[in-house]
């Protein structure tokens, strides 16, 4: 294949080889990003076959739909979300800086296993009822201490690579992971102030109370969003999609606009999701209005990746690694608009705690950072393994399509769900009584509840077909298949 | 590593001069529409701020222009209700359940509005929409099988002091363990039990409901409360076993387990949940489901 030839020879040529790169550590961050996306999609099936059919909370408290609510959301987002940024930063950070790993194979490798570790540590906690009961931030105070020595390490390792980079300037990737992992360590830091009862007991208390420990916590979560599924990403996407598409970054100006942009008013986001609560009035502004102001500097990220595309666009119907790219920057523009626009306070009145917000956060989990993180796998995996190309594109193709049905299934539903939910709710009758019982709009429900567990069910299918793909690869195999793939002219500066 | 500045041949935008790893960046300019868009965000933003609450102070925040708050929001959409239901609350905050029931207008506010909402929201949960009820202890209420009593009054005190709840004037009524507690044996249970099921069906060992009926008469058991003809009492709270409604299951076994060792459900006194006037209008509500008496 002549994109990945070309891709072998790029990098083989001039002085790459000489530096040491530590692909062992990405290997193993990349392996744990499938591993425990599959955990996550399925962990998600199940719990959402346990709103449509409540039989399915088998009577056990641990396998209650609130105790696996977390282990989904979480093996989502830290498990499979933070593999692939642990797994494509510390590749990328390599590759743009030509410096290898600061802190050696060691430092590097108490990376994997301890943040593996904060996985197991807090996922057995879930099931077994220890929570602090803050979304995104359920773990309590010993697992939250230890993925501070580990975040603290990544941030020693990254940055220190930085620092000893062999290139005249940072690439836009880095900034993107920089400002990801800096913030992140802020917020996780502040949201989990907390008080242990005992320091042989799992229990602690929140520094904050009421209303400030309300808005702490949504100032964390709505930056976990924020920083960790989008700025995070933003890195993977700034990396991969020139990468794969041989085309040069489209606007250098518009990538430090919207990252500055980005990274000052995302911070002020979070009180939109204390719309009409306890939260006083000039707060709430705050949040709506830096919102609405985040739409243009999320949507640099995304001209920046489909414009990167100019020149190159007949690659969308042959490679399908690109398409997953492609089509997440597209799901991140959707998401980054209808964001804003749920944060708009008439708009939120409808939409808040309705299934609106579910379809909402599974747009951008699924479509951007799912997708986005699958190109960047399909990309490196070859590349790690020092195989030629994927065992099949035909099959990254039959993993884009079914992925993509489920998710169209999965957002579709919610919204005519959520919408329907907020609707009832808010309908009164001609004598000012509620028309609908909360029991009716469960009812109505259930259709959608079915729709949306499909939708999943197509999601994880896709994604069991790349376990299989990646497999196959690793093991060396190509698979005879024609039609992708041609042969292209090399037109692009890009390519050397 | 640095290249030169060159020129892209496809776009014919020139490159930065930088290079990472293969990639080169274009030096395209912002898109126009994109920054435009993005500026009125920000006038629009700073127009919300002039408006409505925004800079916060030391001591306060600016309140904008339209003095709005949220909190005075609510209490004025919640009296523009008052004020619409008004005239028709006050009255049915005055009239007793009887006039309600006589007078149109007020029965149609609280059966079709006020009783019929609040009854889906706190009701429907165990007695089902409608008051079909649920197997598993949560009685009908569209029937005219009632357990403590079907007239308004009766259904008016269930409703605001509960039944087995933790209201001291609670309806209160337990039926014995008669099994657990070995008052009874298993056999005079089961037999028992035969009997109960003939009362109001067929009994596959007529030699067993005999002896449950022998047992069922003696003064100091099942005759007591539910009565000779099993008509049961609504001061007891005692059902009426002749009828084929059974809250627990009407088979042999199904019976023999209740009276071995029974289940309760409870209702919470709604007292101290809802006003009189919503109280007044659940009660008339369930009353015209069906069996009101």
């Amino acid at each position: 294949m002549a994109t990945a030839a070309a891709a072998v020879a790029q990098d083989t040529a001039g002085t790459r080889d000489s530096v040491d790169y530590n692909e062992d550590v990405v290997r193993l961050f990349t392996l744990a990003t499938v591993f425990w996306g599959v955990v996550a999609f399925l962990v998600g099936v199940v719990i959402a076959l346990q709103l449509a059919y409540p039989v399915l909370n088998l009577g056990l408290e641990w396998t209650s739909f609130g105790r696996l609510r977390p282990v989904h959301t979480s093996a989502a987002i830290f498990a499979f979300g933070g593999n692939a940024l642990f797994a494509t930063s510390l590749y990328v950070v390599q590759r743009t800086c030509r410096a290898s790993l600061f802190g050696g194979r060691d430092l590097a490798n108490f990376l994997f296993w301890g943040y593996q570790l904060f996985i197991v540590l807090a996922a057995s906690g879930y099931v077994l009822g220890i929570t602090q009961g803050r979304e995104y931030a359920e773990p309590e105070w010993y697992v939250d201490l230890w993925l501070t020595i580990v975040w603290v390490a990544y941030l020693i390792v990254f940055a220190g690579t930085l620092f000893k980079r062999q290139e005249p300037h940072i690439y836009v990737a880095n900034w993107f992971y920089l400002a990801f992992i800096i913030t992140v360590a802020m917020l996780h830091i502040v949201n989990n102030l907390a008080v242990p009862v005992s320091f042989a007991g799992v229990t602690s208390y929140s520094l904050f109370s009421g209303v400030q420990d309300a808005l702490t916590q949504w100032w964390y979560g709505h930056n976990a969003v924020g920083f960790f599924l989008t700025a995070g990403f933003l890195g993977i996407m700034y990396y991969f999609v020139p990468k794969r598409a041989e085309r040069p970054v489209y606007s250098y100006r518009l990538s430090i606009v919207h990252f500055w942009s980005l990274i000052f008013l995302y911070i002020w986001a979070g009180p939109h999701h204390l719309h009409y609560t306890a939260l006083p009035d000039w707060a709430q502004t705050l949040g709506m209005t830096f919102s609405v102001m985040l739409w243009m500097p999320s949507w640099g990220g995304m001209i920046n990746g489909i414009m990167t595309l100019s020149g190159a666009w007949d690659k969308l119907r042959t490679d399908p690694v690109l398409r997953f790219l492609v089509v997440s920057v597209a799901f991140y523009g959707m998401s980054t608009f209808e964001g804003p626009l749920m944060s708009v306070k008439p708009v939120n009145a409808l939409s808040h705690y309705t299934d609106w917000t579910v379809g909402h956060v599974h747009s951008g989990a699924l479509g951007w950072v799912a997708f986005v993180s699958f190109g960047a796998v399909y990309y490196l995996v070859p590349k790690l393994w020092k195989r030629r190309e994927l065992y099949s594109l035909k099959l990254v193709s039959v993993h884009f399509w079914i992925a993509t049905v489920g998710i169209v299934l999965y957002i579709t539903a919610m919204w005519v769900s959520g919408i329907m939910q907020g609707l009832m709710w808010r309908s009164y009758d001609s004598l000012g009584f509620l028309q609908y019982s909360f029991i009716e709009t469960v009812e109505r429900m259930h259709p959608f509840y079915v729709i949306r567990a499909l939708g999943g069910i197509l999601f994880l299918l896709g994604a069991l077909v790349m376990v299989y793909n990646l497999i196959r690869t690793i093991r060396g195999d190509i698979r005879q298949e024609a039609g992708l793939a041609p042969v292209r002219p090399a037109a692009a500066v890009s390519a050397e | 590593m640095p290249s030169e500045v060159e020129k892209d041949a496809i776009t014919g935008t020139e490159t930065t001069g930088h290079e990472w790893d293969g990639i080169k960046e274009l030096n395209t300019p912002l898109p126009k529409w994109w920054l435009y868009v993005m500026y009125a965000t920000i006038i629009w933003s700073l127009g919300y701020f002039v408006f409505y609450p925004a800079i916060p102070w030391v001591n306060g925040f600016t309140r904008g222009i339209l003095d709005y708050d949220q909190r005075t929001d609510l209490d004025r959409q919640l009296a523009e209700v008052r004020e619409f239901r008004g005239e028709l609350l006050t009255r049915i905050e005055g009239a007793s359940l009887a006039e309600i029931r006589e007078d149109d207008e007020l029965l149609d506010f609280a059966v079709r509005g006020g009783g019929r909402a609040a009854f889906a929201e706190n009701c429907a949960p165990c007695h089902g929409l409608g008051g079909g009820g649920q197997q598993g202890g949560y009685p009908a209420l569209a029937d005219d099988a009632w357990i403590w009593g079907g007239t308004l009054d009766d259904i008016y005190a269930t409703l605001l002091y509960g039944i087995r709840s933790d209201h001291p004037q609670t309806r209160f009524g337990i039926m014995p363990a008669y099994g657990v507690d070995e008052i009874l044996t298993r056999e005079e249970i089961t037999d028992i039990a035969h009997y109960v099921v003939s009362l109001s069906g067929e009994t596959e060992d007529a030699e067993a409901a005999a002896r449950g009926a022998e047992l069922y008469q003696r003064p100091d058991l099942c005759v007591t409360c539910h009565g000779e003809n099993a008509e049961g009492n609504v001061f007891l709270g005692a059902p009426a076993l002749s009828d084929q409604i059974w809250l627990y299951g009407g088979t042999v076994a199904e019976i023999t387990a209740q009276v071995h060792n029974p289940q309760y459900g409870v209702m919470p006194a709604w007292i101290d949940r809802l006003d009189d006037a919503t109280i007044k209008m659940v009660s008339v509500y369930v009353h015209a489901l069906g069996g009101g008496q």
